[in-house]
């Protein structure tokens, strides 16, 4: 029997009983370190521990990961859950359901080929002899380790993966449960508000704590450096001490910041190393059309819908978390280090957050709870971020710059390919630098330093330079990264990290080319392409959408207002496949009136999920494109409301088509960040197809687009 | 100053000690731990905190509980009702609309203001009444479709 290596989140976690719990009412109890964090990724992986374990999916039960007993399968993030997570769970459980059957065998004196599962009753066959997980349990031991000596199921073996089930979580949800972090409610909880100071690099002169303290309600005011808090017995009592603690302190600040209208000129003009990502063949240029352009996009904040929330509980030494965070266990030991005290003494458990789409306040709230918690001692202290603070102080997707050129020939043969991009690190998570990274303990009284970033872990691709590469095959081609070294304003991962710069490069600079050659833009893509799937998707899109009846797209194609515009790519070169097709209403308003997207994440675990993903997708990258910003003058972040900061809304939302290409026998991909780039660039690509216009720093805004349509 | 207050909630009598001028929604979620009444900005721009006085549609986290005595308040807890799920809740599941779900009480409430004027709302007029409710995930085209067939459930059940 060959034994193949064991998925890395199992040969980390290889207890078997660390992943799943047979209980002997019949329910199945999984845990995983994966965590919800809105994707309905615990709903896919209870999918396949149902499918592997041949459990009724109703009876799984999820348990929310925390640091004592869950496997620690470091961070959710990155597209990374079904492909890493679901392929550890999916072996775990392939091994505890041997073992039942090694142990109902020897109940029922069977050979194991003898048996089979049906819902959990192991059935012999020809015979009505059974036994159940349940009954069986108290023989089988599952504190073993994992040894890779059993098969998960083939393709052609699933009933359950590739079904759109519904999500675990929805009915709660809709019903209005406490399901959040936001909603715990442990005996003798106070409520806890922070005021940040009120830019980056604030020093704090002066504040009157003592008159907050005799305010109604109010239990501590905590003041560490620049930390400052407040803890009441009422929430409402928490946010009138805080606001009234904000109005006494005195502040000196610095203008620190940059020209946030010239942010490519100022990326650019950064000290920055130079990394050369492929290099190869000789540009030949005589004769053929050249063509160069630089597109950037602006700091993009996560803007969560629901504020960054946390309770902790400090008693006797022991410290309790209870947060949202994607990384309890590097998160604990940010705090640990932060408080100088060993990571064993803290507990930290997640619990769901408002929706998460990448690096965001969740860990940070973490911390400012236990700093808030220390000062009532046994009592839990529910933290919660203002909306203001949750769009000034998260980190955000920084801002980056790619330059192009090119040239294409008249045979429409791509014979020159440059792309260049600055970018700072984009990975600011707790527990992988030196000094924590999590925002209070950079204000404490004696602070630590604000760590440098991170490009690149190992195991995971590196992050500014995701899709940099092209996927498409071209002679000659050079691609250099300029790494920036962190930058006065606070970043950190967004859904796509460095993909949804490169992408929507790449994918614009396409169709200029091909305008350039007077080609048709997705034939250019296709005759540039060995790789079958990138042509399946993109084709899948083109039909659905109606683009291939279209014979031109440079500009003349549309009616001198709607247009359509593809755009493509393989998020980070080896995650889902996207093809995604806008069409647009232009002006110098732009409206994106329908999206049709294909596609391709391999083996689909659960269509219905998928879509719903890439159709979220979609919509949250329309939003970006169209509307969104961070803007500071020279002191201050100034977007810190809905006002500042719009968002896509209802009636701007374009209804989204997704057609999905299930390849059964391929690894699942991850699909959340796959569309983000595809359709930034079809957005532009469908506006420059309906009246010859291209914006190409983000966001595409009406002062843009009416200087553009000037100039043309 | 605090002082004892008589609210009417989903149906029933309720007594809390608060400040009048508190805002309504830390008195559902804390004194009466009515928890799906979600929190967002706190500006009554969002949506999150939409529940229901007297039927129509307003934002608890900039209402002040002394707004609310005398007028009947719904919450997603007890729109339902007797039958315990609302055919919007219903249709919420049937179409699957949502990712994080942090969104979707305020969304719910704000549809059943409209339903309750209008049982068979045309789409533009669902766009524009729930254009104050801001979802993040994007889950807007199937928010929309959820909303349509409950309105068609419950255009069934009246006929
Ligand atoms: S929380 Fe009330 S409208 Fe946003
Ligand atoms: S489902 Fe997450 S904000 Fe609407």
């Amino acid at each position: 029997m060959t034994t193949d290596p064991l998925p890395p989140g199992l040969t980390r976690n290889s207890r078997l009983d660390r992943w799943v719990e047979m209980r002997t009412d019949g329910v199945v109890e999984v845990r995983t370190g994966k965590v919800e964090i809105g994707q309905g990724i615990t709903s896919a992986l209870a999918q396949i521990a149902a499918e592997e374990l041949d459990v009724d999916y109703a009876r799984i039960r999820m348990i929310p990961a925390d640091t004592g007993r869950s496997p620690n399968e470091g961070v959710t993030a990155g597209s990374r859950s079904t492909m890493d997570g679901g392929g550890a769970l999916r072996q775990a459980c392939a091994e505890v359901r041997d073992a039942f059957l090694q142990a109902a065998a020897r109940r029922l004196n069977a050979g194991v080929d003898e048996l089979f599962v049906r819902d959990g009753t192991i059935h012999r066959k020809a015979s009505n002899e059974s036994a159940t997980y349940w009954e069986l349990s108290a023989e089988v031991d599952l504190s073993r380790d994992a040894d890779g000596r059993v098969a998960p199921k083939r393709a052609d073996q699933l009933t359950l993966v590739g079904k759109s089930l519904p999500r675990l979580d929805l009915p709660d949800k809709v019903a209005g449960a406490g399901v959040y972090v936001h909603d715990l409610e442990l005996p003798g909880m106070l409520h806890g508000r922070v005021v940040r100071p009120p830019s980056y690099r604030a020093v704090l002169d002066a504040f009157d704590g003592k008159r907050i303290e005799t305010m109604p309600g109010v239990r501590a005011v905590v003041r560490d450096g620049r930390f400052l808090g407040v803890v009441a017995a009422r929430e409402e009592q928490a946010v009138a001490a805080a606001a009234a603690l904000a109005k006494g302190a005195v502040w000196h600040e610095a203008e620190d910041l940059p020209d946030v209208d010239a942010i490519p000129a100022f990326l650019r003009s950064r000290p920055s190393k130079a990394k050369i990502l492929s290099e190869k063949g000789v540009p030949k240029q005589a004769g053929a059309h050249a063509v160069s352009a630089s597109y950037s996009r602006p700091f993009l904040a996560h803007a969560s819908i629901g504020p960054a929330c946390a309770v902790a509980r400090v008693q006797s030494g022991a410290i309790e978390v209870w947060c949202q965070s994607q990384s309890i266990h590097p998160t604990r030991l940010d705090i640990a280090k932060t408080l100088g005290v060993a990571p064993d003494t803290i507990t930290v458990r997640h619990v769901q957050g408002a929706g998460c789409y990448g690096h965001n306040a969740a860990d940070d709230a973490a911390l400012d709870a236990v700093l808030l918690a220390r000062a009532v001692e046994g009592h839990p202290v529910r933290l919660q971020w203002s909306h203001e603070d949750e769009l000034a102080w998260s980190p955000f997707g920084p801002a980056m710059v790619v330059a192009m050129e090119g040239a294409v020939d008249d045979a429409g043969r791509i014979v020159d390919w440059r792309h260049e991009l600055w970018s700072n690190p984009h990975i600011a998570r707790p527990g992988l630098q030196e000094s924590p990274s999590l925002l209070a303990a950079w204000h404490l009284d004696q602070p630590f330093a604000q760590p440098p970033g991170i490009d690149a872990l190992p195991g995971i691709q590196p992050t500014s330079e995701r899709n940099a590469v092209p996927i498409y095959d071209f002679p000659n081609q050079r691609v250099v990264l300029n790494a920036l070294e962190r930058l006065p304003v606070r970043t950190g991962t967004l859904r796509a990290i460095g993909g949804f710069l490169n992408t929507y490069a790449i994918e614009c600079f396409m169709d200029e080319l091909a305008h350039a050659a007077g080609v048709d833009p997705v034939e250019l893509r296709l005759n540039h392409l060995s790789d079958e799937r990138a042509i399946a998707v993109i084709k899948a899109a083109r039909e659905r959408s109606g683009l291939a009846s279209r014979s031109r797209h440079d500009g003349s194609g549309g009616d001198g207002s709607r247009g359509m515009g593809l755009g493509f790519a393989r998020y980070s070169n080896e995650a889902a496949y996207a093809a995604v097709v806008v069409e647009v209403e232009a002006g110098a308003t732009i409206n994106v009136v329908r999206a049709v997207a294909a596609v391709d994440c391999g083996r689909t675990i659960n269509p219905d999920g998928v879509r719903n993903q890439v159709e979220g997708g979609i919509v949250q990258a329309v939003s970006w494109v169209l509307k969104e910003q961070v803007r500071f003058d020279r002191t201050r972040i100034t977007t810190r409301t809905w006002d500042d900061y719009p968002i896509l809304r209802f009636s701007e939302a374009p209804p989204v088509e997704v057609s999905i290409i299930d390849r059964p026998d391929e690894p699942s991909l991850g699909v959340g960040e796959a569309v983000a780039g595809p359709v930034a660039a079809a957005i532009a690509n469908a506006v420059f197809d309906a009246i010859g216009v291209r914006v190409r720093d983000l966001p595409l805004t009406r002062e843009r687009m009416l200087a553009a349509i000037n100039d043309a | 100053m605090t002082q004892s207050i008589e609210l009417n909630i989903n149906g029933a009598r309720s007594v809390v000690t608060a400040d009048p001028g508190t805002p309504l929604i830390y008195v559902l979620r804390n004194d009466l731990k009515l928890k799906g009444t979600r929190f967002g900005c706190g500006a009554g721009v969002c949506g999150c905190c939409t529940v229901l006085l007297d039927g129509r549609g307003i934002q608890s986290c900039n209402t002040p509980v002394s707004a609310a005595q005398g007028r009947e308040i719904t919450t997603i807890e007890g729109l339902g009702g007797k039958a315990g799920t609302h055919p919007l809740q219903q249709a919420f599941v049937d179409e699957q609309a949502g990712q994080c779900g942090y969104c979707l009480t305020g969304v719910v409430m704000g549809a059943a203001a409209l339903l309750g004027r209008n049982p068979s709302p045309t789409e533009a007029e669902i766009r524009s009444e729930l254009d104050i409710h801001l979802c993040r995930c994007g889950a807007y085209d199937r928010i929309l479709r959820a909303i349509r067939r409950a309105s068609e459930m419950i255009s069934k059940r009246g006929e």
